[in-house]
């Protein structure tokens, strides 16, 4: 087992090297969308089209990870992540250990680190974490041993990679090509992870133009160094566009003094058919879930023709075997 | 007490406009002469400062020595040790303790332990409310008459306006020197990094620079009304810095000082998430730094501070925006501040003045200065020393520093501390 010797902060990599690289610069641990070449992006949406046949089989599963032990760590509640993550790791036969640490270790005052040590203990392979603070990931991948993959699985408002490139998935397989692509991604995008993955995923892609379509309340500051065009009109925003990737209204921010009201936003920024009735033939509209319907997006879009949500979901197993399969094959031969 | 002799030094007294190849005499813990031996003076010790430049002592306004309360991340003996070794003879503690600096009994028993151990000279700043709440007026005129020198809300912000245009008029009733630090609660919202670019790509919660400009409006007009004396520390943005120019040119009663690190650091020192660059105010723009350093060029700030806050490893151990916040900064303040000549950023004099004659005279100190019969307080340090910072290197018990690693000139060669050698680099020694 890997033990720090002398002391702890010395063992921690430099801020300013990719932590995600191994020194071939081969995906190691998947942290953020931020510092990885198209080749990489391309690399994991491949490999998860070669996945997707696995799960329309009658025995789904593959013997790729066998013998691995990967850590579901979720320090924050979720459905869909967790199972898909779960459902991805059994899929590629690793053993799966899911702790729920909200109601677990922290509460009793053991701290980030103590915990990580604990399961490295047991032999961990692959932590896949989430984290209501922002770069929780990145934490625990200077801490962990050498042999061991970290996947950000979300952290606070920092990143949520796995996400965005299941979105970038769904994309691909509607599009085909990312050139050319007009993205509007439409809500809170001050809080959300999935934004700023996404804005990074689809600029290294290679679109044609991000837009984010807010209230400045919802826009963080400088958001203009992050490659995108902002808008404040949605019809303005959405004029033309091949995607709209809708993003969840968390109710805190009414009370927070970010937005009057939910009607008041769901008249300027919510998604309706009225809204869509001249937009191109072939959009296709997505959003992370869970969807509040009636809230930023109409019942009638969230399950019309443009609507490719459900897809979203089963392909976010395929996305996330890509990734623990590659990370952890870049991770072979690697001391422990 | 020996008679001392410095010789061949060049001896830096901004307060005194001297910046010259001198010799300085000491006797009976005081400086007895400059330039020139005066009569019947027969040195018992000579220093030799051949290529050295000599100072006054450096005055550090904000240094937490974690005692009482926080044993495990310093103590008084590491951090008055490490201060020493560092050129400074003068620290002053916020009264952030625990318990907090309230009531005379702590500040007495912080005083008398400080006294009991006689390294660097303690100072320490009294609460200006009830438990740093912001509610109730602390007992100011005990605390004075118990070993302060002057009076603070440490780091918490005093929310209510008119509590703390009561504090102001209180204060200056007493002529108390009172000490702010403008940050706006609500605007900094339990954010922990510059709101801009930086924390926008790590979704890090920012605090806009409105949290310290709307702050500093509020205090600056109630300085007007009041005519208290404030003395403003951390400050780190452009605007608060033209705001206090022209407060000074209005003449209010004021004076302002900036941390070390926001002369060196920006926002950009905080990407991969660097807990060590976890401070408040947080680290600002380029353009910020530029300004603050024009502030100290112009004497808009005329202090300039370590910030010190040691903290054991772990404070430093988790994700960013749960790391406690604070860099130990007693070893690097005088190595920093030299940096600052050696890039051609300000002159040698404004650097030393900074550390000492700026420091002392916002807090109407006697120190800082080497005029004849002043208090010897003396730092002799070679500018052209260079070293690698490294954790072993650093004396504080805190080795929370972003600046490991960085090659920094200036070693303090000999300290002392009212006549006395109490340091001296070639023998390593600390002298009590």
């Amino acid at each position: 087992m890997y033990l720090p010797s002398g002391n702890p902060l010395m063992k921690r990599s430099s801020p300013h090297q990719n932590l995600q690289l191994t020194p071939e610069g081969k995906l190691r641990h998947f942290l953020t969308i931020e510092g990885l070449n198209k080749d990489i992006l391309t690399e994991i949406l491949d490999t998860a089209e070669k996945f997707t046949g696995i799960s329309e089989r009658e025995v789904k599963k593959v013997p790729i990870l066998r013998g691995k032990v990967i850590t579901n760590l979720f320090f924050e509640t979720s459905t869909r992540t967790r199972t898909t993550f779960e459902l991805a790791a059994k899929r590629l036969s690793a053993d799966v250990l899911n702790l729920n640490i909200s109601t677990s270790a922290t509460s009793k005052g053991e701290s980030l680190l103590d915990t990580l040590r604990n399961l490295e203990a047991m032999h961990t392979d692959m932590f896949v974490v989430r984290h209501s603070e922002s770069g929780a990931a990145h934490f625990m991948a200077q801490q962990v041993a050498p042999h061991i993959s970290v996947i950000n699985a979300g952290d606070g408002r920092h990143a949520h990679p796995t996400q965005a490139m299941l979105d970038m998935f769904t994309i691909r397989r509607h599009k085909q090509e990312f050139e050319g692509l007009r993205v509007a991604i439409v809500g809170d995008i001050l809080h959300s992870r999935v934004a700023r993955s996404q804005i990074q995923a689809l600029n290294t892609l290679g679109v044609t133009e991000v837009r984010i379509i807010a209230p400045q309340t919802l826009i963080p500051a400088d958001v203009r160094s992050l490659g995108v065009h902002v808008y404040h009109d949605l019809d303005a925003g959405i004029k033309d566009v091949d995607v709209i990737i809708m993003l969840r209204l968390q109710k805190e921010r009414m009370s927070n003094a970010l937005l009057p009201s939910e009607q008041e936003y769901f008249q300027l920024f919510g998604l309706t058919a009225k809204r869509l009735k001249n937009c191109k033939d072939d959009l296709i509209i997505m959003h992370p879930g869970p969807i509040n319907r009636g809230v930023e997006i109409e019942s009638q879009v969230a399950d019309g023709k443009h609507s490719v949500i459900l897809q979203q979901v089963s392909f976010g197993i395929a996305v996330r075997m890509a990734v623990m399969s590659i990370t952890l094959g870049n991770q072979q031969g690697v001391q422990r | 007490m020996k008679a001392i002799h410095i010789k061949n030094g060049h001896l830096i007294d901004p307060a005194n406009h001297i910046d010259a190849a001198t010799d300085i005499y000491i006797q009976h813990g005081k400086i007895v002469g400059i330039g020139s031996k005066p009569d019947n003076f027969k040195p018992e010790q000579t220093i030799d400062a051949n290529n050295l430049i000599v100072c006054p002592g450096l005055i550090d306004l904000n240094v937490r020595i974690r005692e009482p309360g926080e044993v495990h991340k310093a103590s008084l003996n590491s951090e008055a040790t490490a201060a020493i070794q560092a050129g400074i003879t003068t620290i002053c503690c916020p009264p952030d303790t625990q318990p907090i600096m309230d009531t005379p009994s702590v500040a007495s028993m912080i005083y008398h332990r400080a006294q009991r151990l006689g390294y660097s000279r303690v100072l320490l700043i009294g609460a200006a409310t009830k438990d740093l709440a912001g509610q109730q007026l602390s007992n100011m005129r005990s605390l004075m008459n118990h070993h302060c020198i002057a009076l603070s809300n440490a780091n918490q912000p005093i929310e209510n306006t008119l509590v703390e245009r009561r504090i102001m008029e209180y204060a200056k009733t007493f002529g108390f020197t009172l000490i702010l630090k403008p940050q706006d609660t609500a605007l900094t919202d339990g954010g922990c990094a510059h709101e801009g670019a930086v924390s926008t790509r790590l979704g890090l919660t920012g605090i806009p620079e409105a949290a310290e400009t709307v702050a500093l409006a509020k205090d600056l007009a109630l300085i007007t009304g009041t005519g208290c004396k404030i003395h403003f520390e951390g400050i780190s943005c452009a605007r608060s810095v033209f705001m206090l120019d022209q407060a000074i040119k209005a003449k209010l009663p004021i004076t302002a000082g900036t941390p070390i690190h926001q002369l060196h650091l920006t926002e950009l020192d905080v990407d991969g998430f660097n807990s060590n660059c976890h401070v408040y105010p947080p680290l600002r723009t380029t353009n910020d730094k530029t300004t603050l350093r024009q502030g100290i060029n112009n004497g808009t700030l005329s202090v300039i501070y370590s910030d010190h806050q040691p903290h054991e490893n772990d404070a430093k151990l988790s994700p960013f925006p749960s790391t406690e916040p604070g860099i130990s900064g007693l070893d690097t303040l005088l190595s920093l501040t030299i940096k600052l000549v050696k890039d051609h950023i300000i002159s040698m004099s404004t650097a030393i003045s900074c550390l000492t004659a700026g420091p002392a005279k916002a807090m109407n100190l006697p120190y800082g200065s080497l005029a004849v019969g002043d208090i010897a307080d003396i730092c002799i340090f070679d500018p052209d020393h260079y070293a690698t910072l490294t954790r072993e290197s650093m004396q504080s018990a805190g080795k929370n520093s972003p600046f490991i690693g960085w090659e920094l000139p200036a070693q303090v060669t000999h300290t002392l501390l009212e006549g006395k050698l109490v340091f001296e680099r070639d023998t390593l020694k600390v002298n009590l």
